[in-house]
C-alpha cells in the first residue's frame, strides 16, 4: 500500500471507528476509494478495528457489493430483475458482451469496463435497464446500447 | 416577473429517460429569454414512467397546469415556442391538464393518493414545500396533544397493515415495542426493497423523503425510541442523497435531534446503506447487517420487539408503512379506514411493469380488482397482445392467470390465489412469456440469494432450479412436475425465514395455473410461448421479406444474411435466438418454430 492509500484508509477508519456496526461502512468507503477490497486493506482493517481477517472476509464475500479484484474504469450493471427479464435483459447482456468482447461477466482486457449483473435497479418501468457508474439508462435497444458504450 | 413555473420530473426513472438534458435545455431557455419569466423546479416520480421525461408548465396567472409527456430537447423547443411564447399549448403532447383534456387523464381516475400525495408534485429537496403541503403538522399534533397510547390507538383503529410484505397490523406491532421496558429502543425503516420488479419505496424516498421521516419520528415517539436507522439499498443512490438532505433539513428545524419542538422527546436518525443481499430485507438479517455482520436471519422468538438491534427492543417497518402514518394522524383514522376492504384498509401503491402500455406507479384503494389495474390504469397489454399472467409479490409471490383477474387486491384474496400481496411489485406478462421460464428465473434468484443457513432452502432451491432449467432446455422428464411439488413443500416447511418459506410460490402457482405449459415442454419438447431458446428456431418467411435489412442491422451476432436482391435468412448455427429480428421486422416475416 502506498503512503497516500494508507492515510486515506486511516481517515476512513477514523471517521467510523467510534460508531457501532462500523465494519460495513468502512469497507464500503474503502471500496469507493480503491475500487475494490484489496488484501492489504483487509489486513489494515483487521488491525485497526480489531476484527479477525476471517470475519472480514466473511462479510466481504456475503454481500454482492464487495469486490475482491480490481475492477475496470467504468462499472456496468446489467439489470436481471423480473421486468427486465420479461422484456429482454438477456439480449441486452449479449449485446454488451459482444460490443466489449466479453464471454461472461467480468472486466474487459483493457480494464475499461467491468460488467456485472444486478437484481433490480428500481427503474422497472423503463425496462430493459442498465446502470453505468451510478447513472441509469432505460428503454434500451441495440443501437442505444452501442451509442451509450461508445460515449465512454 | 414570473409567468411560468416549469417543473421537470427528476426521479431515477425521469433521469434514466433523459430528464437531465431537458432540464439543461429549459435552463438555457430561461436564461436566453428572461422576458418569459420561467421559474424552473424539479420533482419526483408522478407515476407515469412510460411518458418520461415529464415536464409540467404552470401558468402562474391563470393557475392552469399542463403536464407534457415524452419531452426531449426537440419537443421542448416547440413547446417553448408555441406554449410559452404564443400562449398556445401543444395539445398532442399534453398527458394531463387542469382542463382535463390530456391524452392520459383516465390513468388517475381509479387512484387515490395518500402515500404518493406529494410525490411528483413537490420539490423533494425542499423542506419548505413539504411544510407548505401540511408537512410535519401531524408530528406537531402528536407532540402537543397526544399521549403515546393515543398514537398507537389511532394507528390501530386505522387498520393499517405493514406494507413490507407480510401485512402485520402496524398499531399492534408498535404496541408490542412500546410495552417493552428498556431505557434504549430503536426504530428502523426497511428501505431494502429487494423484490425485483418493485420500485414503490424508491419513488417515495426520492419524491417525498420527509413523509417517511415524519412517520418514523411519530413511530419513535409512540414506542419510546430515541434512535433510528433507515436501511437503504445501495442501488438507490438518488434516494440516499435526498434522504440525507432531508434528515439534515429536519435536524436544522428541530424535527429531529434533542428536545424536539421544545418537548422532552429526542430522536436521532441515521442512514445505513445495504451492500447487496436480498435476504437483508428480512428483519433479523437486516439487524445483523446494521450491526456490521453477515446478514443471516435467526430464529424468532425473541422477536425484534423484544431483542433487536444490539439486543435492544426494535421496531421495523417498511418505507410505505411509515409514509402512511402522518396522513392518518393528520386526516384521522376514520378517513383512512373508510377506504379498502374489511381486513385490508386504506390504499396500496403498486409498481406496474412488464408488457403493459403504461408502466409506472399507481396508488389505489384496497379492494379494486387486478383487471381494473391492468386494463384501466395500466392501459392494457402492449401491442394489444394477449394477457397471460400477472406476477405479484416478487420471488415470494406467484403468477395469477386471466381467469382470476377479478380478484380484489387485498391481503386475503391475493393469498387465496397462491400468490401474496408482497411489497407491491406487479409484472405483467403476455402470450410471449413462458411460465416455466418465469419459474426458472425466480428459482435462480432465490437459490442465488439464499444465505445458506437452512439446508432445504440452500439445496432445495438449487435442485428445483436445476429441474426447471432442464425442462426449459427440452430435457424434462416424466415425473418432474411431481418432483418439483415434493421439493417445494419440503423447502416451504423446513426453512427458517420467509425467503425459503415462500421461495416455492412462483413454481407452485405456475404449475397450478399453467400446467399445460410444463407438459408441452416435458412431453412434446415444445415451448408454447416461443421463448425457450433450446426449443425454438427462428426463420424468415421469404414471401413476406421485403429485403429491407433491418433485421440484419439489429442482429447482435450478425447471423442474418441477405441483400436488396436476395431475401434475408438466418444462419442457424450462429443464432442466439434473442428474437431481436422478430421484434424489429416491419412485415412480421420472422417466424418462431
Ligand atoms: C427474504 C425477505 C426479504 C424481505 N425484503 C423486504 C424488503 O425489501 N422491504 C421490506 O420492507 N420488507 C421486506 N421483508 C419483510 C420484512 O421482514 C418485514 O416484515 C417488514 O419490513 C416489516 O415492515 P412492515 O410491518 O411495515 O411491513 C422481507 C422479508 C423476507 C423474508
Ligand atoms: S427489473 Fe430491471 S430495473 Fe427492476
Amino acid at each position: 500500500m502506498t503512503n497516500d492509500d494508507r492515510s486515506a484508509l486511516m481517515e476512513i477508519v477514523g471517521k467510523y471507528k467510534s460508531q457501532k456496526g462500523s465494519l460495513i461502512p468502512v469497507l464500503q468507503n474503502i471500496q469507493e476509494y480503491l475500487g475494490y477490497i484489496s488484501k492489504e486493506s483487509v489486513e489494515f482493517v483487521s488491525e485497526q478495528l480489531n476484527y479477525p481477517e476471517s470475519d472480514i472476509y466473511g462479510v466481504v464475500t456475503f454481500y454482492a457489493q464487495f469486490k475482491l479484484e480490481k475492477p475496470g474504469k467504468h462499472g456496468i450493471k446489467v439489470c436481471q430483475g423480473t421486468a427486465c427479464h420479461v422484456i429482454g435483459a438477456d439480449t441486452v447482456r449479449d449485446v454488451i458482451f459482444k460490443e466489449l468482447n466479453l464471454k461472461k461477466y467480468g472486466t474487459t482486457e483493457d480494464m475499461k469496463f467491468t460488467v456485472e449483473e444486478v437484481a433490480c435497479l428500481g427503474c422497472c418501468s423503463l425496462a430493459p435497464v442498465i446502470m453505468i457508474d451510478g447513472q441509469v439508462f432505460g428503454k434500451l435497444t441495440m443501437d442505444k446500447i452501442k451509442k451509450i458504450l461508445n460515449s465512454y | 416577473m414570473s409567468n411560468y413555473k416549469v417543473v421537470v420530473g427528476m426521479g431515477s426513472c425521469g433521469i434514466a429517460a433523459g430528464a437531465h438534458s431537458v432540464y439543461k435545455k429549459i435552463q438555457d431557455t430561461a436564461k436566453d429569454k428572461p422576458e418569459l419569466g420561467i421559474i424552473l423546479e424539479e420533482t419526483g416520480c408522478i407515476g407515469m414512467c412510460y411518458r418520461e421525461p415529464l415536464v409540467e408548465i404552470e401558468d402562474l396567472k391563470s393557475k392552469k397546469k399542463y403536464l407534457y409527456g415524452g419531452v426531449d430537447e426537440k419537443r421542448w423547443e416547440k413547446i417553448s415556442a408555441e406554449h410559452l411564447i404564443k400562449g398556445e399549448p401543444v395539445k398532442k403532447w399534453i398527458v394531463k391538464s387542469s382542463e382535463k383534456d390530456g391524452t392520459d387523464e383516465d390513468i388517475f381516475k381509479k387512484q387515490f393518493r395518500v402515500v404518493l400525495s406529494r410525490t411528483g408534485h413537490i420539490n423533494p429537496e425542499s423542506i419548505d414545500e413539504y411544510l407548505k403541503t401540511d408537512g410535519y403538522k401531524a408530528l406537531k399534533r402528536v407532540l402537543k396533544e397526544m399521549k403515546r397510547e393515543d398514537v398507537i390507538d389511532e394507528i390501530k383503529k386505522s387498520g393499517l397493515r405493514g406494507r413490507g410484505g407480510a401485512g402485520f397490523p402496524t398499531g399492534l406491532k408498535w404496541e408490542f415495542a412500546s410495552r417493552e421496558k428498556n431505557d434504549k429502543k430503536y426504530i428502523v425503516c426497511n428501505a431494502d426493497e429487494g423484490d425485483p420488479g418493485a420500485f414503490m419505496d424508491r419513488a417515495v424516498l426520492e419524491g417525498d423523503p420527509h413523509s417517511v421521516i415524519e412517520g418514523m419520528i411519530i413511530g419513535a415517539y409512540a414506542i419510546g425510541a430515541d434512535e433510528g436507522y433507515v436501511y437503504c439499498r445501495a442501488e438507490y443512490p438518488l434516494a440516499i442523497k435526498r434522504l440525507t438532505m432531508a434528515i439534515e433539513q429536519a435536524e436544522k428545524m428541530n424535527f429531529l435531534g434533542d428536545k424536539i419542538l421544545q418537548t422532552e422527546f429526542s430522536f436521532h436518525l441515521k442512514i445505513k446503506q445495504g451492500a447487496g443481499a436480498f435476504v437483508c430485507g428480512e428483519e433479523t438479517a437486516l439487524i445483523a447487517s446494521i450491526e456490521g455482520k453477515r446478514g443471516m436471519p435467526r430464529i424468532r422468538p425473541p422477536f425484534p420487539a423484544q431483542k433487536g438491534l444490539w439486543k435492544k427492543p426494535t421496531n421495523i417497518n417498511n418505507v410505505e408503512t411509515f409514509a402512511n402514518i402522518a396522513w392518518i394522524i393528520y386526516n384521522g383514522y376514520e378517513k383512512y379506514a373508510s377506504m379498502g376492504t374489511k381486513n385490508s384498509k386504506g390504499t396500496k401503491v403498486f409498481s406496474l411493469s412488464g408488457k403493459i402500455k403504461r408502466t409506472g406507479l399507481a396508488e389505489v384503494p384496497m379492494g379494486i380488482s387486478l383487471r381494473e389495474i391492468i386494463f384501466e390504469i395500466a392501459g392494457g397489454i402492449l401491442d394489444d397482445k394477449k394477457f397471460k399472467a400477472i406476477q405479484v409479490g416478487g420471488p415470494s409471490g406467484g403468477c395469477i392467470p386471466e381467469k382470476l383477474l377479478d380478484t380484489p387486491v387485498d391481503y386475503d384474496s391475493l393469498n387465496a390465489t397462491g400468490a401474496i400481496m408482497g411489497s407491491g411489485g406487479m409484472v405483467i406478462m403476455d402470450e410471449n412469456s413462458c411460465m416455466v421460464d418465469v419459474a426458472r428465473y425466480f428459482l435462480n434468484f432465490t437459490q442465488n440469494e439464499s444465505c445458506g443457513k437452512c439446508t432445504f432452502c440452500r439445496i432445495g432451491t438449487k435442485r428445483m432450479h436445476e429441474i426447471l432449467s432442464r425442462i426449459t432446455q427440452g430435457k424434462g422428464r416424466e415425473g418432474d412436475i411431481e418432483k418439483l411439488e415434493e421439493i417445494a413443500h419440503m423447502v416451504a416447511e423446513s426453512s427458517l425465514c420467509g425467503l425459503g418459506q415462500t421461495a416455492p410460490n412462483p413454481v407452485l402457482t405456475t404449475i397450478k395455473y399453467f400446467r399445460d405449459e410444463y407438459e408441452a415442454h416435458i412431453k412434446e419438447k415444445r415451448c408454447p410461448a416461443g421463448q425457450c431458446k433450446e426449443l425454438i428456431t427462428l426463420k424468415i418467411d421469404k414471401e413476406k421479406c421485403i429485403k429491407c435489412g433491418i433485421c440484419a442491422k439489429n442482429c447482435p451476432v450478425e447471423c442474418i444474411r441477405g441483400s436488396k436482391e436476395n431475401p434475408y435468412e438466418i444462419i442457424q448455427e450462429k443464432c442466439i435466438k434473442c428474437g431481436n429480428c422478430k421484434t424489429v421486422c416491419p412485415t412480421k416475416a420472422v417466424i418462431v418454430e
